[in-house]
């Protein structure tokens, strides 16, 4: 169908469009580089584009409505009027993207009581540059990099752009693909045709049941096979048959973790591993279930959608074990922001776009939801350039003992929330292949954008639909969509489900794209008959949509109609059990050699430079910039925020939350475990570091170390190679060890593989093995939280844990350039009992501040509790010897804490802990290190401490003038 | 007397109805949520209560601007009721998204607009009562440290409603969003309407202060929350008209 030409466009433009628009042509010239060179300002200006002819009355009264006269001027332009920039660029939504803005202009109108209008929003960006400057040149350069997202954006250069209202007319056909007789490479083509991420055994195996049952798949059956036999739904690495290239047999991953956490038998884990969620006990009323997810492959090519939808998909998870969500976390991990735009690989964006796009889509979606995001980490590497990483988490409670029956024959399965349109199509198996150049264009429909409001409409139905028992099961529109949810939640009884039904967003989608849409804001429900009328009704309070999808059957069919045509009659034996177990080898890692060799005395010489450095590397720096952008307030529960201290402007181990609602006043601890520079060199070694930091962080702020529950996400590169197979085998036997030994079970957990990039010349890039562990823990009583500030001067600092020794992999290392020997930091098998001994003594009020030893090592630790407290320390040491030294302040061996105590509890903190003192706080701003031999090795102001920890520059090592600088 | 019922109005995307109604009830009434179109369906049951909130969000994502939507549906459905609920010497609040809805609706003078610095922040704030007097801040002795939580929530007026109409000031140095005359919150000429960006909903309880860990080494403790004081004054008037 062609598009309207539309009449008219409001166009709005704050009055101070000219700062704004210095403001924005400074960060494309920083991001854009030589190409923007004369760039001078980018204004922009809001579109509000109407389908049909307005009178006067119709413009007067919509302006009123929406334009600000005292901080905004408007514009109504008809589309025959030409603009009179000279330099501009258009920007609108494709048609069937969510455009939340263009629906609330067309309901303003209905407000005004005006005829129904249908409006889409877009945005013009001015250009402005110096005389002689190649305007259309920046222009272009600008636009690709920073305005435009071909994948969900139309454009227009110096001309309005053609904002289509409605798609195709609408489609029924099914087809029917021919797979029985085709040969094994036929099948191939068709597999890569259709982007369906299944192998040959895979193949072989749906030919073989098709041959069985004597016809054809139809369309929609292939996708949901392929969907539901993704790596990213089925697991299917974690699920294979893994030897050792020696021909040793490897348990299962996941079973191997999943006996980890059966062995400990915690009478406080109420369910692992099965559903939605991890859901532990909490206290006498609540229950908490908690999820983390990645959303990777998305966010590298539409970073703020990627992200956006990745906070809303693991919320949709915690409402999918009909829990109230309560907080939101994030992990992310990006390229350098300094690399060179022609360093590039072709199809890549640049990290400080994926960098912005993610922070704003992580920041959208939680704000406007109503979470707190409360905890998070932002890494910098080369590895993550072509790959990001974007992991978000989400918390959540609901009521101790809550038991859902589960779905009986004849229920009825609901859909409630978002209508359902062409967003994320095949987006469960795009985020299992390997990307390349062509994936934006190839996965163009796998990107949705989100729409918070919806979701957080359909979180209020849930919950009062939840206690007032409406419905017997449940389960989010993830990956796959009604495909991965209805067939997972009709697994065994099977369903009749009629399509028709569903909202659809526009028409022209065919049959297998509803059945496969990975449209947002929609959960599954299994709904006795007799309770439809009153989930109706609190639906149509919301104002969500609900649609009765059909019925479950008994036989364990599923059989999808869609009008009046079949478009899938599987049985869920095959589409669940029916996957060839994948056989798979993997080689023990060898770690790397060393490449470059430590000098320990020149380093002691140059400590409080290089302490500098080491504050303002990406991996310890302080986020503060970004976590000020969202709202970690909100609900009132967050006694433990992201940056502590006098000013508020300390790192924080873990957040704490203590939900008004519970009664009980506990606290619920959120800490992060994980090690991007460690995992390359050792594996094995980094996952157990990575759990054990996890969990010092929850101990740091007050946590029971009895009763924490650990999730782990592991993103990872290509499997099939069995060197990286190899290395998440040690990963994983790793964490079963890590569980054993502090007796925390996983209670959830997922995997993120085949993060390679195959550039055009045929390179592959992969990222490091990266593995984030998050743990939550308990406090008995939240207000009893420790923070890591310095608190008063004359206290003392008593060290608690192993010498520092393990400098491989270090940040020092990072910064120096060089891989040098050593280990890297492990597992220590007495901080069980450690950190035992460190809560007892918090319980016991014997600490007033902790802070864990991490990244950076023991020299950092201290100078963010001086920084967060704003007093000096004086630390003096027990050797001069320049090795021991830097291992000591620099190494980041794992069980470490500082603890802050007062002079008269210094001896029992350290007789109960086994802790030392290592120094003293005191008024004068001033952080000093001494060695045995009386030598004053670092002397640092606060301020300037601070203002390095504060940087934002992403460079990494010591360039040339730092290093002459470190000599001057 | 019994306890003064307040409604807490919500749009879809209000997402502090339920930390202002916590607030409420602390401070001594029965807070009940209510959505815009409950009320748009029956506009005459504002009248059981005694006082008006609006709740903080993003109503409607805040598409056309902050609270604009939300505003104008106001205006149209409520906009008589609201001015007879005020005639009749009940008290409305607005806070952050709320505030932004009683500005754009006309019900407060001013705008608010983007923050100076162009983004959202969440940050601590310190509040002082300024000129314009208030049945909200009538009871408040102490500065309120609370947070804020806002994009677009720079308070911008001509002088003499800067000077009138000032009820609630960032302390200098905690301005977070540019306001001129560093104002947090205004109030109309009656005393009954006051909006203001940040949140004292958020600090009710001692333990919701950042610094309540260093507190807790040597100052005394406060018992509740220095945001309190805000609710009560507001309950304690419509308790004083019995």
């Amino acid at each position: 169908m062609p598009s309207l030409n539309p009449s008219w466009r409001l166009e709005v433009q704050p009055r101070d469009a000219e700062l704004l628009g210095l403001r924005l042509a400074a960060r494309a010239r920083s991001v854009v580089g030589d190409a923007a060179v004369g760039l001078l300002s980018v204004e922009e200006t809001t579109l509000y584009v109407v389908d049909r002819d307005l009178d006067a009355n119709e413009r007067d009264g919509l302006a009123r409505a929406v334009v600000d006269a005292r901080t905004q001027v408007h514009h109504w332009r008809a589309s025959s009027e030409p603009s009179s920039d000279e330099s501009f660029v258009e920007v609108a939504l494709r048609t069937g993207v969510t455009d939340p803005t263009g629906e609330a202009f067309a309901r303003a109108a209905q407000v005004l009581g005006f005829a129904a209008i249908s409006a889409r929003s877009g945005k013009r960006f001015s250009f402005r540059c110096e005389a002689g400057a190649p305007a259309s040149h920046i222009q272009a350069a600008v636009t690709a990099a920073l305005l435009h997202n071909d994948i969900v954006d139309d454009v227009a250069f110096n001309a309005q752009v053609d904002v289509r209202f409605a798609s195709d007319a609408a489609s029924d056909h099914v087809e029917i693909v021919p797979v029985r007789l085709l040969s094994e490479a036929e099948l191939d083509v068709l597999c890569k045709s259709r982007g369906l991420a299944l192998d040959q055994a895979e193949l072989l195996a749906v030919q073989q049941f098709y041959l069985s049952i004597d016809r054809d798949p139809t369309d929609a059956e292939l996708e949901s096979i392929g969907q539901t036999w993704s790596e990213h739904c089925a697991h299917k690495t974690f699920r294979a048959h893994i030897t050792w290239e020696d021909g040793t047999a490897i348990t299962p991953l996941l079973r191997q973790l999943r006996n980890s956490t059966d062995i400990l038998a915690k009478p406080w884990v109420v369910s692992a591993f099965v559903d939605n969620a991890g859901i532990i006990a909490f206290d006498d009323a609540y229950d908490i279930a908690i999820k983390v997810e990645t959303h990777n492959h998305p966010s590298a090519i539409e970073p703020f959608g990627g992200a956006n939808t990745g906070v809303g998909g693991v919320i949709r998870d915690v409402l999918g074990v009909a829990a109230d969500a309560i907080a939101v976390t994030n992990i992310l991990c990006f390229g350098p922001t300094d690399t060179r735009t022609e360093d590039l690989p072709k199809g890549v964006l640049h990290p400080q776009r994926i960098r912005d796009g993610v922070i704003a889509g992580i920041a959208d979606y939680g704000n406007k939801i109503g979470l707190p995001t409360v905890a998070g980490a932002i890494v910098h590497q080369q590895g993550f350039t072509a790959n990001p990483l974007v992991f978000a988490g989400c918390i959540g409670l609901r009521p101790a003992g809550l038991v859902l029956r589960g779905p009986i024959p004849g229920d009825r399965i609901i859909a409630i929330g978002g209508a359902t349109g062409r967003d994320g199509i095949r987006g469960a198996t795009f985020s299992s292949l390997t990307m390349d150049a062509t994936t934006g264009d190839v996965a163009g429909a796998s990107v949705q954008i989100g729409d918070p409001i919806i979701e957080k409409l359909v979180s209020d139905v849930l919950t009062e639909a939840r206690d007032a028992g409406l419905f017997v099961g449940i389960t989010d529109c993830g990956a796959g969509g009604f495909s991965s949810a209805i067939g997972e939640i009709a697994a065994e009884l099977g369903a009749d489900v009629n399509l028709d039904a569903a909202p659809l967003k526009y028409p022209g989608l065919a049959p297998w794209e509803v059945w496969l849409s990975e449209a947002q804001e929609r959960m599954v429900l299994a709904v006795p008959a007799d309770a439809i009328a009153a989930l109706k009704a609190i639906c149509d309070a919301h104002e969500v949509s609900m649609a009765d999808l059909g019925t479950f059957r008994s036989d364990g069919q599923l059989i999808v109609r869609y009008a009046g045509k079949t478009l899938l009659d599987l049985p869920g034996s095959f589409l669940h059990e029916g996957r060839p177990a994948r056989q798979m080898t993997a080689s023990r890692p060898t770690p790397p050699a060393t490449t470059g060799a430590r000098h320990c005395d020149a380093i002691m010489s140059y400590a409080t430079a290089i302490l500098h450095r080491v504050l303002a590397h990406p991996d310890v720096r302080s986020n503060e910039s970004v976590v000020r952008g969202y709202d970690h307030e909100i609900l009132g529960g967050t006694i433990g925020r992201p940056f502590v201290g006098v000013h508020n402007d300390g790192p924080a181990d873990a957040a704490v939350i203590s939900p008004l609602k519970a009664p009980s006043g506990r606290g619920l601890a959120i800490g992060i475990g994980m090690n991007c520079r460690t995992g390359v060199i050792d594996a094995k070694r980094m996952a157990g570091a990575c759990i054990d930091e996890a969990i010092r962080n929850v101990v740091a702020v007050g946590a029971d170390p009895r009763q924490v529950a650990l999730l782990d996400n592991f993103s990872w590169g290509d499997p099939r190679k069995p060197a990286t197979l190899g290395q998440l085998v040690e990963a994983v036997e790793a964490c079963c060890e890590g569980a054993a030994s502090f007796s925390a079970p996983f209670v959830s957990g997922k995997d993120s593989l085949n993060n390679e990039y195959l550039t055009t010349s045929g390179d592959r890039t992969s990222i490091p093995p990266t593995l984030v562990i998050t743990a939550l823990g308990i406090l008995q009583h939240g207000e009893k939280l420790i923070t890591s500030d310095a608190k008063a001067a004359g206290n003392a600092l008593v060290l608690v844990g192993p010498a520092g020794t393990d400098l491989r992999g270090s940040v020092l290392d990072a910064i120096l350039g060089i891989d040098a020997q050593g280990t890297v930091p492990g597992a220590d098998t007495d901080s069980p009992a450690r950190y035992l001994a460190v809560h007892r003594a918090m319980v016991d009020r014997l600490i007033l501040s902790a802070h864990d030893c991490s990244d950076g090592g023991l020299l950092t630790t201290v100078a963010e509790m001086a920084i967060g407290g704003r007093l000096g320390a004086s630390m003096v040491l027990r050797s001069s010897n320049p090795d021991e030294v830097v291992g000591e302040l620099f190494g980041e061996t794992s069980g470490r804490l500082v603890l802050e105590t007062t002079e008269a509890n210094v001896q029992e903190l350290c007789t109960r802990t086994g802790g030392s003192v290592i120094g003293h706080l005191h008024s004068d701003p001033v952080l000093s290190v001494t060695a045995l031999n009386g030598t004053e090795i670092v002397h640092a102001t606060i301020d300037s401490m601070r203002s390095a920890w504060q940087s934002q520059t992403d460079q990494i090592g010591l360039g040339a003038t730092d290093a002459k600088g470190l000599k001057a | 007397m019994s306890k003064p019922v307040a409604l807490v109005v919500r749009s879809p995307g209000t997402n502090r109805d339920h930390d202002v109604a916590y607030a409420l009830e602390l401070a001594g009434a029965s807070a009940k949520r209510v959505s815009l179109n409950e009320l748009r369906d029956a506009p005459s049951s504002i009248h059981q209560a005694q006082l008006v909130v609006l709740a903080g969000g993003f109503s409607n994502a805040d598409a056309l601007g902050a609270g604009t939507l939300a505003a104008l549906q106001i205006s149209t459905y409520l906009g008589d009721t609201l001015r007879e609920f005020l005639a009749n010497g009940n008290p409305i609040l607005g806070i952050c998204n709320g505030f932004q809805m009683l500005v754009r609706s006309g019900l407060l003078p001013g705008s608010l607009t983007h923050n100076a610095s162009g983004a959202f922040t969440c940050r601590w704030v310190t509040l002082e009562t300024s000129n314009a007097s208030s049945v909200w801040t009538s009871g408040i002795t102490e500065p309120i440290e609370c947070p804020v939580a806002h994009g677009e929530g720079r308070y911008l007026a001509e002088p003499d409603i800067l000077s009138t109409h000032s009820a609630l000031t960032y302390a200098s140095d905690t301005n977070p969003n540019g306001s001129a005359a560093n104002i947090a919150g205004v109030a109309d000429a009656s005393g009954l309407v006051l909006g203001l960006m940040p949140h004292p909903e958020n600090h009710v309880l001692a333990r919701q202060h950042p610094q309540f860990t260093r507190r807790r080494a040597g100052e005394s403790v406060a018992r509740s929350g220095l945001g309190l004081p805000l609710f009560t004054s507001g309950v304690n008037y419509v308790k004083g008209r019995g």
